[in-house]
């Protein structure tokens, strides 16, 4: 945790929120570990904004027909910057994260309000064409879902589709790298005819992320990346979560506590579709504002 | 914390409850098990019988009685001096025939017995005559041994006595069993395998009688029907399934595309009367329409079937794709429609092989006709293998019941065939994921 770029004062801009300092301070320590109830989430505290913002999100509001998945959350991730989304299951973290590079367009009656910009152009504007969108806003899914292709032709996909590599011998290059930076290509360089589904489990997320990355991404959205891995091969992903650091922006759903603290450098907690907090991740497992917070990562709840 | 302390039991009681309920859990197991094997021998013993009741019936159509002559082309008798079309045309090749069987039964007088013995060949004898010589104009005044199709009622006759002593008489005269017994005893009277069966289109003369004509009818009927549903009844369901929104319209059209697999097949036959030969005046009888008809009848099919198969594409290689960024045509192309290939292939060819057993609506438009000629082509003329069964059931010809099963044998290879492709294909484009 050396790099951290977010200023923990500045976080709540007085001009958006005026009131929100007073309600915070008076919200936690009036009220017990059983509030539960959305109504009872006034504010996000903590620090939900940061300087240097890759992607700024402002008063999102998810909606599946008619039930709202999402209530009014801002957020911003930095350049560079590892952020991790926690909370218990339903609490909206994977729904805020597919709206990142608008997976959730796919979904029947799902409808998405407010700002979201990646380096300040608009996610959802009207002329936003989603394909150039996810080839900088990549995704690595829960559970590995290589294609049923060779490992090659996995990892060549994205670059094929999009036209990047324009002779064999560059798209040989990509795939190797991406491979290569996944650390992935020791294990399969010997194959890559083979099929990416003759993997196992960790082996096919990691190809995954080489899938991802071979388009070079800015951004890398991961949902749940190690929830169908076991020990070993979270901690191989972890490593590399670590490593990619340095060259992209990273959104990272997790269920396990451990992890977010790991790998990342701030740490947002959702509650019932509302942000609670959002401080940089030794905050929030060592001394966190909210009392919900406290009661999620003590084990109280979730 | 509430357990089995609070029903009272000791843990010896419900062990015991236990196990005098297992028992009858055995009992119905066993019972379940038998209705399953039981349905399937009946399915077995079914499908046992319908093929040994066919086979014995038709594989006798498969050989054919063949009576060998001694013809002579001779010019008079034939009533041409030279080779030509025109000639050829009206040359009596019958009375060459009549001539070869009066040398071989010199004995034989009279108007009726001549008559009599004169059917023992058949009548599309002198065709074939016409045809060798047309092909060797130097046989002109020469002889030589041929082997001729015999007449169905001999050919009924002969297969018969291979059953029984007496055999079938029929139609058939004492006189003329007897000559048939002494050709047999010679060997000029002898079943060969029926090459006609398989050449010939349409006769109203059993012996003459083939399943080509009708062959190539279903051919060119499937092709037409293969080649518009497929391609239409694929691009439907993409539509349906990957692109189209879910709202009250997309739910009418599905409702009434399963509404249409259900209607009975004489509709659609009506309809194709009414659009495809009043109102467009395309041909009747013809593949092209039929093929038509058969489109509309298996379009819903191909539909459902292709819908299942987009459907059974697990929604991770599709979020995959879409997370790659590739567009949604990129996506059903380049993922969802190779992973759906082998269910789609599967559902067109139970929808091809469904089209190739209707009857009904054919008939509707025209292709019910008596078709003689071999069809060359989608707008030729032509009638399909079911349509050609029902004509011969209908025959009144005892020969023609062997014909009639034979033909059955011909529809169901073809159906086997179809089917075996079907799973082959689906084996070899199948992947694992």
């Amino acid at each position: 945790m050396t790099s951290m770029t977010l200023n923990a004062g500045a976080a709540v801009p007085a001009q958006d929120k005026p009131n929100s300092a007073t309600d915070l301070s008076n919200k936690p320590a009036t009220e017990s570990t059983s509030v539960k109830t959305q109504e009872d989430i006034a504010e996000t505290v903590g620090s939900p904004f940061c300087d240097e913002a890759k992607l700024r999100m402002r008063n999102v509001n998810v909606f599946y027909g008619e039930s709202q998945a999402i209530h009014d959350v801002s957020l911003d991730i930095g350049r560079n910057q590892v952020v991790a989304m926690i909370g218990p299951s339903g609490c909206g973290k994977s729904t805020f994260l597919r709206c990142l590079n608008r997976m959730n367009d796919t979904i029947e009656g799902c409808r998405v309000e407010g700002d979201l910009t990646l380096d300040g152009e608009a996610i959802y504007g009207p002329k936003v064409d989603v394909v150039p969108l996810r080839a900088r806003v990549g995704m690595v899914f829960q559970k590995p879902n290589p294609f049923p292709k060779s490992i090659y032709d996995n990892v060549a996909y994205g670059p094929k589709i999009h036209g990047i590599a324009s002779r064999r011998a560059e798209l040989d290059e990509i795939v190797e790298n991406s491979l290569r930076r996944a650390g992935l290509w020791n294990e399969v360089k010997d194959r890559l005819d083979k099929p990416g589904t003759g993997l196992s489990g960790g082996q096919q997320q990691r190809l995954c992320i080489a899938r991802a990355i071979a388009v070079s991404p800015e951004v890398i959205l991961m949902d749940e990346p190690c929830s169908a891995l076991d020990p070993i091969a979270t901690a191989r992903i972890e490593e590399l979560i670590h490593e990619l650091r340095e060259n992209y922006t990273i959104a990272i759903v997790t269920h396990s506590m451990q992890q977010a603290a790991r790998v990342s450098q701030r740490t947002a907690y959702f509650h019932l579709g509302k942000l609670v907090e959002v401080n940089d991740t030794e905050t929030v497992f060592t001394n966190p504002e909210h009392d919900l917070t406290e009661a999620y990562i003590t084990g109280r709840f979730g | 914390m509430t357990d089995l302390t609070q029903s009272n039991l000791t843990q010896e009681q419900v062990r015991e409850r236990i196990e005098s309920r297992l028992a009858s859990r055995h009992r119905k197991e066993k019972i379940f098990r038998g209705f399953g094997i039981a349905s399937i021998a009946f399915g077995i013993l079914a499908v046992v019988v319908l093929f040994t009741d066919i086979i014995s019936k038709g594989s006798s159509a498969f050989v054919q009685t063949d009576i060998e002559l001694n013809v002579t082309y001779d010019p008079a008798v034939l009533g041409i001096d030279s080779v030509d079309d025109e000639s050829l045309a009206w040359a009596n090749f019958d009375a060459v025939i009549r001539n070869a069987l009066r040398e071989r039964f010199p004995e034989v007088s009279g108007r009726r017995d001549k008559r009599e013995l004169y059917s023992l060949v058949s009548n599309g004898a002198g065709f074939e005559l016409r045809e060798r010589l047309q092909q060797n104009p130097a046989l002109l005044g020469k002889s030589e041994t041929l082997w001729f199709n015999a007449d169905d009622d001999v050919d009924t006759y002969v297969k018969s006595l291979s059953k029984s002593e007496e055999g079938f008489l029929g139609r058939t005269s004492e006189q003329k069993a007897e000559w048939i017994k002494s050709l047999l005893a010679t060997g000029e009277l002898e079943k060969r395998f029926n090459t006609t069966f398989f050449t010939n289109g349409d006769s109203r003369e059993p012996e003459q009688a083939g399943i080509r004509a009708a062959l190539m009818g279903s051919l060119f009927t499937l092709l037409v029907t293969l080649a518009l549903s497929f391609p239409i009844g694929v691009a439907a369901a993409i539509y349906l399934e990957e692109f189209a929104p879910k709202n009250r319209w997309t739910d009418l059209i599905e409702v009434n595309i399963n509404n249409l697999a259900a209607v009975p097949s004489i509709v659609f036959g009506l309809l194709g009367l009414a659009i495809f030969i009043n109102f467009f005046e395309l041909p009747r009888s013809a593949p092209l329409v039929g093929g038509l008809v058969l489109t509309l009848m298996t379009l819903p099919t191909i539909i459902i079937s292709s819908r299942a198969a987009l459907k059974s594409v697990p929604p991770s290689i599709r979020e995959a794709a879409m997370g790659m960024g590739a567009s949604r045509m990129q996506v059903v192309l380049h993922h969802v429609l190779p992973l759906a290939m082998p269910g789609m292939l599967t559902g067109a060819i139970i929808g091809m092989a469904q089209a190739l057993g209707e009857t009904a609506p054919l008939l509707m438009i025209g292709m019910v006709a008596f078709i003689v000629d071999v069809p060359h082509g989608i707008t030729d003329p032509s009638t399909v293998l079911p349509v050609q069964i029902f004509l011969w059931a209908d025959s009144p010809e005892r020969a023609f019941v062997e014909r009639t099963s034979a033909a059955i044998m011909v529809l169901l290879a073809v159906l086997i065939t179809m089917n075996t492709c079907a799973v082959w294909l689906r084996k070899k484009l199948e992947r694992r994921w």
